[in-house]
């Protein structure tokens, strides 16, 4: 079935021809583009020899023209991806006989072997954003690079839009100078909107740059997805969908190797004890997340791909990378929050392209099954889901100026022209350029006495220079953008390592404490030197550790079609019956959300005014939402009590409920109480850590340093207090509050909702509660402080549990007064 | 845990403040430790940019108690500035208010420390290496075995766990027989008062008064939490 085609040399024609392989049409087109000098955006599905598509000209030309020098540079969001794809890279190159020589760098490479690199690059080197980051700020950055024909940047969709993301496309945009020569290759998972890619990936950083080829791989067979139809009752409530798991364990059952992907570490950690309980055939079931030790995550990996297992219960760890051929099902569990996250999840399944994917949806509760529903419909329509480019962030870019400097000295004009050929920074004013600059250089301070206390200086020549090897020490030392939070290994006693978990659920216990991990019921023994002692087995109600940041909202098109699907009954019939019902009675007892208006119910119970807000906007805005509403409503005198947001709805509990529902939701709510409820956030406490962290005010963690997370977070918290009271403009505040808008508050997503519902308000004043309203008010009770990337929830209870211990205290006065009730 | 956090050395009543600073109202005497004026352009002038204001919001504060309190006597239990060039790098409008401050009180005592043996000049009040004072001593290190004490230089902090929490702040560390001070600074951070550099210079049960949200909490050692390192 092979064809000779003029684009391949012979060479690599047999090697096609030896593997009983001909090229896919898109990899010939990645060929073509490299052929006339163009860029590429490769959009194609994972398994359609993607990667073989990015580095297949690169071959063919080391190939023709056998020389010296780095010839091509591979980036990927993962270190064990660029080590992943050198091995997958070197059988090709031995087997077509190349003469070319691949490498990875990457933190864990030794300093002997990185200075041999500089000093003797491969022809391809595989690396990481950081990586590069540190490899272009040295003075021979310009020897190195000046052979380079082509950047690679792997899986570009979980790279665009992120701080790393922007760290990258700084780092291209000086290779294009040093090499104006080089061409940048993306390859990219299914996306909504190429274009925003293609801008990413532009030497403009512009879509309408001209200068990339758009090529899409061939979509493979169309899924067969399905919704389960559970036997049982569906839940009002919940995320965990345990009512399912006998009818997932009989899937996996009848297949031969299943993926089961989870929304939450915790998720992950439940339904992996669930399966096995039911395990009564003991199948090879594993468990596979972020959190678990790297070597027990490579050997489930290394388990599957050798056909061992029959299901791995995963997270969105294995979400990136590693093909998996033998898998004939991808169960989700939970709903998917995102059609593009469906899709690259689904895509999972069989990788020959010619077999369609299988995949099974496992609706937790009511709301979810529309969302599942939604999803589906999202998929089948090829509308995928499109969020907003954020703009770059300054701290990255203060990072990059120092580094910029470390390098060789710049005049600030021509850095301002290199900074603004990257997408994220197209839209930079040179103001705020020259105020990060300021930043970087004297610390911009509106108290002008750290004048002298240059990092940089302007030199006579009108270039920028760092003063000192001191400044380009500390700049080495504190490179990238990845802060987490303080994890904890932990360690079962006189045992291996079996992963880390955040340090603050490991406060919240006490010795003796039961906990989940790593697929084991474990003892909690106690903190010893860094890490928490741990045996196994152990007794009482066990506690699932939850991790911060590990639930993504609801996207705002998937949002709009829950939206739509809830107005419009004709499209009821799919559902399940009890949903059906359930939305029946709705109508007849209230009334359904209108797909463009808000509905907004008030009724009594247990003596408290409720007020549910159908929002669909996701947990983040809904959490700011909940915030902004009862500091209005404290205003109003209407005494509120407290709140929970779910993804799809907030409901707030007060002594009574608010007349004028316009008014309460002017969105003029973004003003001012919004400038005071963020400033006085822990959320936007930590978000600040993080800037402070990637500008170099404060020092990372480095190894053999007796400084803990604690002590860092104090320090940064003590920082943002001072600045915040005596220069609250300072560019730092700004970066924090940048972040903040768009992160975790979603400040973004609530003006437009705000703006959207104006003057379409349809206030329902009942009676008692209505259906709709169940599934939130059962969350009240249950809603576990979980990681819900709402750091204010955590903090609020927290500062309950403190008051409770200490009364003394005094009720905390803030934004939610959270009472059960 | 009690509401009475007043702390009898010697027969003298003393009085933790929410602020940090302690106040001896027998002798209307208001001392304070460790307020490392000048750390942030100490950590500038070696290319960490924190920001300046660290002296003028210590000096606030500080400002704050003098207004309401009203001592005759302000004692400063040494690290008043955090190195020996730390006056030449304040700002000028700084040095205004530190000026004024001492001079609206009788009797200023700089106590030194290891940071500033030799405190700057020019700033009003009196250098001592430490002093004496009707029953009590005020040096800026605790000697061990000394009675009747007050001192600074280790920054004590504590931590308290309660269900799903860990509360960590400074305090006051205090056995019957010696108190140590938090620092006042507004950049000092904190060494845990378990770490045997501060509870080795306590007796065996001693207390702590936390400063948290305002309020001053008394904890016995009992109650309190290591660090995890």
């Amino acid at each position: 079935m092979s064809f000779p085609s003029p684009l391949l040399p012979a060479n690599v024609q047999g090697w096609f021809r030896s593997r009983g392989w001909a090229p896919h049409p898109h990899q010939l087109a990645m060929v073509e583009a490299a052929a006339a000098g163009d860029s590429a955006l490769l959009i194609a599905p994972t398994g359609g020899g993607k990667t073989l598509a990015g580095f297949l000209p690169s071959l063919i030309d080391l190939a023709e023209r056998p020389r010296e020098g780095l010839h091509t540079l591979y980036i990927s969001p993962l270190k064990a991806l660029a080590v992943d794809i050198q091995r997958n890279l070197e059988e090709p190159v031995a087997e077509m006989r190349l003469p070319i020589r691949t490498e990875t760098r990457t933190g864990d490479t030794p300093e002997s072997k990185r200075r041999r690199q500089r000093a003797n690059p491969p022809h391809i080197l595989m690396t990481t954003p950081e990586s590069l980051a540190l490899m272009i700020a040295y003075a021979d950055a310009a020897t190195i690079f000046r052979h380079l024909r082509c950047v690679i940047i792997d899986e570009l969709h979980a790279l665009a839009g992120t701080k790393r993301g922007d760290l990258l496309a700084l780092g291209l945009a000086r290779l294009s100078r040093l090499a104006p020569q080089a061409r940048r290759v993306g390859l990219s998972a299914t996306v909504a909107e190429p274009a925003r890619l293609l801008a990413w990936l532009s030497k403009t950083g512009h879509a309408d740059g001209g200068d990339v080829r758009l090529v899409t791989g061939r979509a493979g067979a169309s899924a067969e997805v399905e919704i389960l139809t559970t036997r049982e009752r569906l839940p009002w409530s919940g995320r965990m969908a345990m009512h399912a798991l006998k009818e997932v364990y009989q899937r996996i059952r009848a297949h031969r190797t299943t993926l089961v992907f989870v929304n939450t570490r915790a998720q992950a950690e439940l339904v992996f004890q669930e399966l096995w309980r039911l395990n009564d055939d003991t199948l090879p079931i594993a468990l596979h997340h972020g959190s678990l030790a790297a070597e027990q995550r490579r050997k489930v990996e290394a388990a599957m791909a050798a056909g061992k297992l029959r299901a791995v219960v995963a997270t969105s760890s294995l979400d990136l990378g590693i093909d998996w051929a033998a898998v004939d099902l991808v169960v989700q569990i939970g709903a998917p929050k995102g059609a593009s996250r469906l899709v690259q999840r689904i895509g999972r399944a069989n990788h020959r392209l010619d077999e369609p994917s299988r995949a099974l949806l496992v609706p937790a509760n009511r709301f979810e099954v529309l969302e599942c529903r939604a999803a589906l419909d999202a998929v089948a329509a090829m509308s995928l889901d499109g969020e907003r480019p954020r703009p770059g962030g300054l701290d990255v870019l203060a990072q990059h100026m120092l580094g910029m400097a470390c390098a060789e000295p710049y005049r600030p004009d021509d850095l301002y022209d290199e900074v603004v050929r990257a997408a994220p920074y197209a839209g930079l004013s040179r103001d705020e350029f020259d105020d990060v600059l300021d930043f970087v250089a004297t610390g911009g301070y509106a108290l002008g006495n750290y004048e002298r206390f240059h990092r940089l200086k302007l030199r006579e020549d009108g270039r920028m220079a760092v003063t000192g090897p001191a400044v380009a020490r500390q700049y080495r030392m504190n490179v990238g953008t990845i802060t987490q939070e303080a994890m904890l290994r932990v360690r079962l006693s006189r045992g291996p390592v079996l992963g880390e978990v955040e340090e603050h659920f490991i406060q919240g216990l006490t010795p003796g404490d039961t906990f989940v991990f790593a697929g084991q019921l474990l003892k909690f023994l106690g903190i010893r030197e860094m890490e928490a002692q741990v045996a196994k087995g152990g007794t009482g109600e066990p506690k699932v550790p939850a991790y911060a940041g590990g639930r993504l909202p609801l996207t705002t098109a998937l949002a709009d079609r829950v939206r739509a699907m809830l107005a419009d009954p004709a499209q009821w019939p799919g559902l399940p019956e009890d949903v059906q019902e359930w939305l029946r009675l709705q109508r007849w007892r209230s009334v359904l959300p209108a797909r463009n208006g808000l509905l907004v119910e008030s009724f009594p119970k247990a003596g408290k005014r409720f007020l549910v807000v159908y929002a669909f906007e996701g947990r983040n805005a809904h959490q700011t939402l909940g915030m902004l509403l009862t500091r209005r409503m404290e205003r109003m005198g209407c005494g509120p009590l407290g709140f929970v947001a779910t993804d799809y709805v907030l409901a707030i509990w007060s002594l009574r409920t608010p007349k004028d529902m316009d008014g309460l939701f002017d969105q003029d709510m973004l003003g001012d109480d919004l400038e005071a409820w963020m400033d006085e956030s822990s959320m936007l406490r930590r978000t600040f850590r993080n800037v402070a962290l990637i500008t170099g005010v404060i020092d990372r963690r480095h190894p053999g340093q007796e400084k803990s997370g604690r002590q860092v977070t104090f320090s940064s918290d003590l920082i943002y207090d001072v600045l915040r009271k005596h220069d609250p403009g300072h560019v730092l505040l700004r970066a924090t509050r940048a972040d903040a808008a768009g992160g975790l508050t979603d400040v973004r997503r609530l003006s437009d909702f705000l703006i959207r519902v104006k003057g379409r308000i349809t206030h329902k004043n009942l009676d008692r509660i209505s259906p709709l309203a169940v599934p939130v008010i059962l969350e009240i009770g249950r809603e576990r402080v979980d990681g819900s990337a709402t750091d204010e929830l955590l903090e609020q209870a927290a500062a309950d549990l403190v008051a409770e211990a200490m009364p003394e205290l005094g009720s905390p006065r803030d934004e939610q007064g959270r009472l059960t009730l | 845990m009690s509401m009475d956090t007043t702390m009898t050395l010697r027969g003298a009543a003393l009085a933790p403040d929410p602020s940090g600073a302690l106040v001896w109202p027998a002798e209307r005497t208001l001392v304070v430790a460790d307020l490392h004026l000048e750390k942030g352009s100490a950590f500038a002038a070696r290319g960490r940019m924190l920001p300046p204001y660290d002296t003028r919001a210590t000096l606030g504060r500080l400002a704050e108690l003098v207004e309401r309190l009203a001592p005759e006597r302000v004692i400063c239990l040494g690290d008043s500035f955090h190195d020996r060039r730390a006056a030449s790098r304040m700002e000028a409008g700084d040095v205004a208010r530190l000026r004024d401050l001492t001079g609206r009180v009788t009797d200023w005592l700089w106590v030194t420390g290891n940071h500033d043996p030799e405190p700057p000049e020019g700033f009003g009040g009196r250098i001592l290496d430490e002093l004496a004072l009707g029953p009590l001593t005020f040096r800026h290190e605790a000697v061990p075995g000394a009675v009747g004490e007050l001192s600074g230089h280790l920054h004590p902090v504590a931590a308290v766990v309660v269900p799903g929490r860990r509360v960590r702040e400074r305090c006051f560390a205090f056995d019957g027989g010696k108190l140590i001070l938090p620092a006042f600074g507004a950049f000092a951070g904190g060494l845990n008062v378990l770490d045997p550099a501060v509870s080795g210079l306590l007796a065996a049960r001693f207390e702590v008064h936390l400063l948290a949200r305002g309020k001053v909490h008394r904890f016995p050692r009992s109650r309190l939490a290591p660090d995890r390192k």
